[in-house]
C-alpha cells in the first residue's frame, strides 16, 4: 500500500432547481428582501469602452426556450484586465465588477443585459485571446453548471487567431460561440442540445 | 492573487449531465462532450465581494423577512467551513443559500404547491466566510415537497447553496441535505450523483455542540471547492 493522498474531494454539484431566483435574484422570484441584489450592474458607471447590449435565448433539445435559466457573466474590462481576484485588479475602474447575473423574461425566455465590450486578454503561452465574455449557466435539469464563452461577431481577425476557438476540432462549431453584431447589440443564442449545440467547456 | 492552476474537476464524482431518472435533464443535457481547456486568466480570476455588499441580517433567515413575527418551523443553525481540496480555508468568499419554508413551499411566483407561504419567511440568505473560512446561517428547517418527475416524487429537505471561491472555475451550486432523512435515498436528483461517498458529502451532520440550548439546533456542513495546484516545475522566473 502506498501512502494515502490526503486531498479532499470537491463538493459534488447539484442542480440549481426551478427556484434559483429566490436565492440569487429574489426580485425576479417576486419579493424584495435585500437592500442590494448582486450582479445587476456588470460594468458600473466609470467603465471605459463601448457600451453594449447582449440578448438571446437559451433553448433545450426540443427547441423550447429555457425560461428558468440563470446566467452569470464574467469578463475583463475594455483594457483586457480582470477585476476581483485578477493580478492587475487594482488597475480596473472603480465600480467595474466584471460579473453579473442575468435572468430571462419568464414568458419568452429572452435574456438581455448591458455591459461594456471587453478587451483582449492574454491567454496561455503569451497568446492573446479574442475579446470574450465567460458565461456560466445553471437551471433546473442542469446537474452541474455549464461554462461557455461568447465572442464578438465584429472581431473576425481576433476570433480567427483565438487559441480557445482554435481548439474546437469541428471548425463549424466555432460559430456557436460567436455573437452576431448589430450596431452595439450582440445576439447570442445558446443551444443546450441538438444540431446547433453550443460548445461547452470543462474549465 | 491569481491561482497558478486548479485541480482538474473530477467529472466522475459530480453528476453527469444526462441522468434520465431526473427527467428535465434529458432535453437539457448537451449530447456532445465538453471541451477541456487549460485554464487562463478567464477561468482563474473571479469576482470579489465585501461587507458593503451585504447587510447585517442577511445570514439570519429567521429575521431577514420577518414582518412582525417569527417564521414557523424548527429553528436551526447551519454552519461550517469553505475549504479547498488542499484543506485550506477559503476566506471572504460569498456563500448564498435559498430554501423552502417549513411546509416545503417556496416564496416564488412559480411555486403553486398547496402548502402555505409563511408571512415571516423569505427563504434566502447570504454571508461572507471569515478569515478562516467559517460561515453560519440561522434559519428554519425546510420541509420536503412534491415535484412533477414521477408522479409521486418528493424532494428531501434541502437547502440550496451557492459558493464562489477565488476563481470563476471554482463556481459551484449544490444542495445540502439533512442527516437521517429517508427521502435522500429515493430522490432522483440526489441519485444523479454516482458515488455514494459523494452523496454523503452533501449530508449535513446534526451538531449538538453548536446547538443553542433552548433556542436552536445545529447542523454542520463543510463545502469543498477545487484546489489550487502548486507548480513545482514550470518556466516561470519567479519560481513557486
Amino acid at each position: 500500500m502506498a501512502q494515502p493522498l490526503s486531498y479532499l474531494k470537491e463538493s459534488p454539484s447539484q442542480t440549481a432547481g426551478p427556484y434559483v431566483h429566490i436565492g440569487l435574484a429574489p426580485g425576479d422570484a417576486g419579493f424584495d428582501i435585500y437592500a442590494t441584489e448582486l450582479g445587476r450592474d456588470i460594468a458600473g458607471p466609470n467603465a471605459a469602452g463601448a457600451r453594449i447590449t447582449v440578448t438571446g435565448t437559451v433553448t433545450d433539445g426540443t427547441g423550447a426556450p429555457v425560461k428558468d435559466v440563470l446566467i452569470e457573466v464574467w469578463q475583463a474590462n475594455a483594457a483586457g484586465i480582470y477585476p476581483g481576484t485578477g493580478p492587475d485588479a487594482a488597475k480596473v475602474e472603480q465600480g467595474f465588477r466584471g460579473w453579473g447575473r442575468v435572468v430571462p423574461d419568464f414568458d419568452t425566455g429572452q435574456f438581455r443585459f448591458n455591459t461594456v465590450k471587453p478587451g483582449p486578454v492574454m491567454g496561455r503561452n503569451a497568446r492573446p485571446m479574442a475579446p470574450h465574455l465567460n458565461l456560466w449557466l445553471v437551471a433546473r435539469g442542469l446537474n452541474i453548471g455549464l461554462n461557455t464563452r461568447m465572442y464578438f461577431g465584429d472581431e473576425p481577425a481576433a476570433n480567427a487567431a483565438d487559441p480557445v476557438l482554435n481548439l474546437i476540432e469541428q471548425a463549424h462549431r466555432r460559430a456557436t460561440l460567436i455573437a452576431r453584431a448589430e450596431g452595439s447589440t450582440y445576439h447570442f443564442d445558446i443551444c443546450l442540445q441538438g444540431d446547433a449545440e453550443t460548445v461547452f467547456f470543462d474549465v | 492573487m491569481i491561482a497558478t492552476d486548479l485541480y482538474q474537476r473530477d467529472r466522475t464524482w459530480h453528476p453527469p449531465a444526462l441522468t434520465p431518472d431526473y427527467k428535465t435533464s434529458v432535453a437539457r443535457a448537451p449530447r456532445l462532450p465538453l471541451l477541456s481547456l487549460q485554464t487562463s486568466a478567464s477561468e482563474l480570476t473571479g469576482p470579489t465581494f465585501g461587507h458593503t455588499d451585504i447587510a447585517a441580517l442577511d445570514n439570519d433567515l429567521i429575521r431577514n423577512y420577518a414582518h412582525g413575527g417569527d417564521p414557523i418551523g424548527e429553528r436551526i443553525i447551519v454552519h461550517g467551513r469553505v475549504l479547498d481540496e488542499n484543506a485550506r480555508p477559503v476566506p471572504n468568499t460569498l456563500v448564498e443559500i435559498w430554501q423552502a419554508n417549513a411546509g416545503g413551499r417556496y416564496r416564488h411566483k412559480k411555486d403553486s404547491y398547496l402548502a402555505p407561504i409563511d408571512p415571516n419567511f423569505g427563504g434566502c440568505g447570504r454571508t461572507l466566510t471569515d478569515a478562516n473560512g467559517f460561515y453560519s446561517f440561522r434559519t428554519v428547517k425546510p420541509g420536503a415537497y412534491p415535484w412533477r418527475n414521477w408522479v409521486n416524487n418528493w424532494r428531501p429537505a434541502h437547502i440550496h447553496v451557492s459558493v464562489f471561491g477565488t476563481a470563476f472555475a471554482q463556481r459551484l451550486i449544490t444542495q445540502m441535505y439533512f442527516e437521517g432523512d429517508p427521502l435522500i435515498a429515493k430522490c432522483p436528483i440526489v441519485q444523479t450523483i454516482p458515488d455514494p461517498r459523494a452523496i454523503d458529502q452533501l449530508v449535513a451532520a446534526l451538531d449538538m455542540n453548536a446547538s443553542v440550548p433552548l433556542d436552536a439546533i445545529a447542523y454542520k456542513f463543510d463545502i469543498v471547492l477545487r484546489g489550487t495546484r502548486s507548480t513545482y516545475f514550470e518556466n516561470r522566473p519567479e519560481g513557486n
